[in-house]
This record gives structure tokens, C-alpha cells and sequence, in this order.
């Protein structure tokens, strides 16, 4: 087999498994005519949405706010450098996996200026010097080589994601650089540390989402499954890439 | 002596018609850099402004919605149910789909400092009805797609759908306005929309 078809084979091989364990709790599967076609799984989705609002407004969002509003700015932004810097690493691995030189290239290039002159990737010194960053993740990878994306899923504590994108993060937590700290309780602090970072850069958006959505579940749904179709739709107009075996047909008409 | 006042005329008349031909013939990009630059300028030169929503909302009102297409939008949002809401629907739908969606777009501005728009080359041939406008903003961080759908109207373009971040609006609203209407109706989605305009949880 050529190598994208392997890919592509064990990918679907993951999806039928993910698919399966899902079927199983059919109570969450959504019939009807309410029901959504991209997302089979709506009431097990509202459910775990549900909660991670909870745990959000329980403990994440308020220490998100203290975050934010306690921390220096200059320590903020060498957080969020930090932070940044890890990610930019795998997107040069992920543009090399989607066969795109130039962002692989740009992209090593900001990890490599952050980390050694940058003081470990505190300073972002590559935006000074306008090295563009793309954001390239797994599940993008997958999309790129045709993986069809799955039903919509609403992770415990991550939130949005797919078959696909579960496939990626689950791949991209193995390589983790965070992984390397030998201490479990540093390995911890720091992937908190991240989260809490995370969430305060959203602060103000998720305070939006409830202005202008009708149904914040179903808007963060919508919003999410039709950026991922974008940035996968964006490398097929530029000519690299796959098209999804499922096409994404679209669905706008005019009355 | 007529010719003399017809010669005077004649900067008035200049100074009118190619402010009467610039509405119709201007072109949709750049309509659009226009407008948006000025909406732009206008949050570069009063900080302040960032934290104001109600000034915010008065500025991409004034400023912005004159070029759109509100009929189109709301219509195209609603769906297959426009034609089933009486003409006082329609109005009471396309006032409140308005308000959600200047309060949308002014909270987007909220969001970034220090911004420069590029727009990209437009793709269309000059018989081209209905265009894309694509632009990117930057800022700190990764650029940030904003892309416009605009049509050719008698009063010159105007704009019909936003998208942001590779995100059409009306496609996500349509999903947001099919759930309301198949469990409260029309009037439950008027409703809504005139709650959340006001703040109120809908």
C-alpha cells in the first residue's frame, strides 16, 4: 500500500473503532427530526457540554480570571510565548506530514530563534523579525490526506472536537515536549499552567459567545465543524491535499 | 452672460454627479476597504473605545450597515420559514437578526488592537454579480480571515454574508434560527432576538 493509503486505512480503522465504543451508549444517539445529521451523538454531546460548563464556571474561568487579572503583563506574555513556542515545533512537523515546505521551514525557524536566543521560547523575538506563524495541527494532517472528519464530540474538559480531531490530540499528547520532565508533579503544573493560560486568552470570547449565540451549544458545534472544514477546504483550493471522502456539501440556499 | 452662469453651474454639477456615479460604480473591494478602513481608523483614534459596546454599536451601525443587504441576510438565515412569516414578521425578524449581528461584529472589534487589514486580489469577472471579498486582519498572533459575500444592487453593492475565521455567518445562524423556530415558532425567534438585543437572556 502507498503510504497515504496506509494512513488513511488505519484511520478508518480508528474511526470505525471510535464509531463503535459510541454506538454502544445509544442512549446519547440523537434520532428525529430534530436530529442533525453531523452530529449523531447531540444528547451525549449536550451532556458533557454541560458539565464542562460547570467544571468551567466552577473552577476554570475563576481561576482564569485571577490568572489574568493578577499576573503581570510581561510574565503573561512569556507564558503565552512559552506556550506558543512548543506548538509552533509541531507545526513545522505537521506542514512537513501535509507536504508544505515553506511553513515547515518558517515554523522551525521561529522554534529554533525562540528557543536559543529567546530564552527558552519566553521571548517571541521570530514575530519581531516577521517569521509567520501557522498554526498546523494533527487532526488538520488527517483532514489533508483525506481522513473524513466523524461525528461532532464534545470531550470531557477539552470541549469541541471530532473522530478525527480526537485522533490528533490523542497522537500530539505523545509528543508532547512537556513529556520530557522526568517529575510528575512539574509535568502536571505545567500542563495546568497551560490550561489556565488557555482559558484566560478566551475570557472575553466565551463572555461574546453568550451574547451572540441562540444556543451555545449548537453555535460552538457549528462554528467549530466549519472552521476545520475551512482550513482542510483552504489547502484543497491551493491544490494540496485530499478532498474528505464524505464531501461537504454546501448548504446554503437562497429564498 | 447665460454662459457665465451655466459656467458656474458647472462646478456644482461636478462636485454632484461623481458623487452620485462613485455610489453605483464604486468597486466591491473597494467599497469594502473603504468602509472598513474608516471603521478601523475611527477604533485606532479613540482607544477608548474598545471597552464601549453601546458606542461601538452606534459606529458599525452608522458606518457599516448602510452597505448591507439586510433583506437578503435575514431572509437566507431564516430559511425555508420566510415565506411563511406575514410581512410584520419579516420586518420585526430583519430589525432583530440587525441588532445580533452589530453587537457580533463590535464585540470582533473588541478583540484586537493594533491592526492592519490587507485585502487580497479580487477574483471576479467585471460582469460578476455576486463577489468575494477576501482580506485578511493582522494583528499580534496569526492573521485573521474576514471574508465578504457582496451583490450588485441598483444603489451599488452591498454586502450579504460575513465570514470570519473561515466561518460564514448566515450559515451559523441558520442553524441558530431553524432550532428556535422548530421549538417556539417565529414569534419565539422575534422574541429572542429582541431579548438579546436588550440584554436580556433570550
Amino acid at each position: 500500500m502507498t503510504q497515504q493509503n496506509t494512513i488513511s486505512f488505519l484511520a478508518q480503522r480508528w474511526m470505525a473503532l471510535v464509531a463503535g465504543v459510541l454506538a454502544l451508549m445509544l442512549a446519547g444517539c440523537a434520532s428525529g427530526p430534530t436530529a442533525v445529521p453531523h452530529d449523531p451523538l447531540e444528547p451525549l454531546n449536550r451532556g458533557i457540554y454541560g458539565f464542562n460548563e460547570k467544571v468551567d464556571a466552577m473552577v476554570l474561568k475563576p481561576v482564569a480570571t485571577v490568572y489574568r487579572d493578577v499576573t503581570p503583563d510581561p510574565v503573561r506574555t512569556g507564558v503565552h510565548n512559552f506556550f506558543s513556542n512548543l506548538k509552533d515545533l509541531w507545526s513545522s512537523i505537521n506542514a512537513v506530514a501535509q507536504l508544505r515546505p515553506q511553513e515547515a521551514v518558517e515554523n522551525f525557524m521561529r522554534f529554533n530563534v525562540n528557543t536559543v536566543f529567546g530564552l527558552g521560547g519566553l521571548l517571541d523575538l521570530a514575530s519581531e523579525m516577521n517569521i509567520p506563524r501557522t498554526e498546523l495541527d494533527f487532526g488538520q494532517t488527517l483532514g489533508r490526506w483525506g481522513v473524513p472528519a466523524g461525528p461532532y464530540l464534545v470531550l470531557p474538559l477539552f470541549g469541541p472536537s471530532s473522530g478525527r480531531d480526537l485522533l490528533g490530540t490523542s497522537i500530539e499528547a505523545k509528543g508532547d515536549l512537556t513529556q520530557g520532565l522526568d517529575s510528575v508533579s512539574q509535568r502536571n503544573a505545567l500542563q495546568a499552567l497551560r490550561a489556565v493560560e488557555k482559558r484566560a486568552n478566551l475570557l472575553r470570547a466565551t463572555d461574546l459567545l453568550g451574547d451572540i449565540s441562540l444556543d451555545p451549544y449548537s453555535f460552538t458545534r457549528d462554528v467549530y465543524l466549519q472552521r476545520r472544514q475551512s482550513q482542510i477546504q483552504d489547502l484543497i483550493d491551493q491544490g494540496i491535499g485530499l478532498p474528505e471522502r464524505a464531501a461537504h456539501t454546501d448548504t446554503e440556499t437562497n429564498n | 452672460m447665460q454662459r457665465r452662469h451655466l459656467l458656474k453651474l458647472l462646478p456644482l454639477c461636478a462636485a454632484a454627479t461623481p458623487w452620485m456615479a462613485w455610489a453605483n460604480d464604486e468597486a466591491p473591494d473597494a467599497l469594502v476597504k473603504r468602509v472598513s478602513t474608516d471603521v478601523l481608523n475611527t477604533f485606532k483614534a479613540d482607544p477608548s473605545l474598545a471597552n464601549d459596546m453601546g458606542r461601538i454599536m452606534g459606529i458599525v451601525d452608522s458606518k457599516l450597515m448602510p452597505h448591507v443587504n439586510f433583506n437578503r441576510m435575514t431572509a437566507s438565515a431564516v430559511g425555508r420559514h420566510w415565506r411563511q412569516a406575514t410581512p410584520e414578521q419579516q420586518a420585526q425578524l430583519q430589525e432583530g437578526f440587525k441588532a445580533l449581528l452589530v453587537r457580533t461584529y463590535s464585540g470582533a472589534l473588541t478583540e484586537v488592537k493594533n491592526l492592519t487589514v490587507v485585502f487580497k486580489p479580487l477574483r471576479a469577472q467585471a460582469t460578476d454579480t455576486e463577489v468575494v471579498v477576501r482580506s485578511e486582519v493582522r494583528g499580534r498572533g496569526e492573521p485573521i480571515q474576514l471574508d465578504y459575500r457582496l451583490e450588485k444592487t441598483p444603489q451599488g453593492w452591498k454586502i450579504y454574508d460575513l465570514n470570519v475565521l473561515g466561518v460564514w455567518l448566515v450559515e451559523t445562524y441558520r442553524g441558530q434560527f431553524a432550532q428556535e423556530i422548530t421549538a417556539k415558532g417565529i414569534d419565539g425567534l422575534i422574541t429572542t432576538l429582541r431579548n438579546r438585543s436588550a440584554g436580556r437572556p433570550g
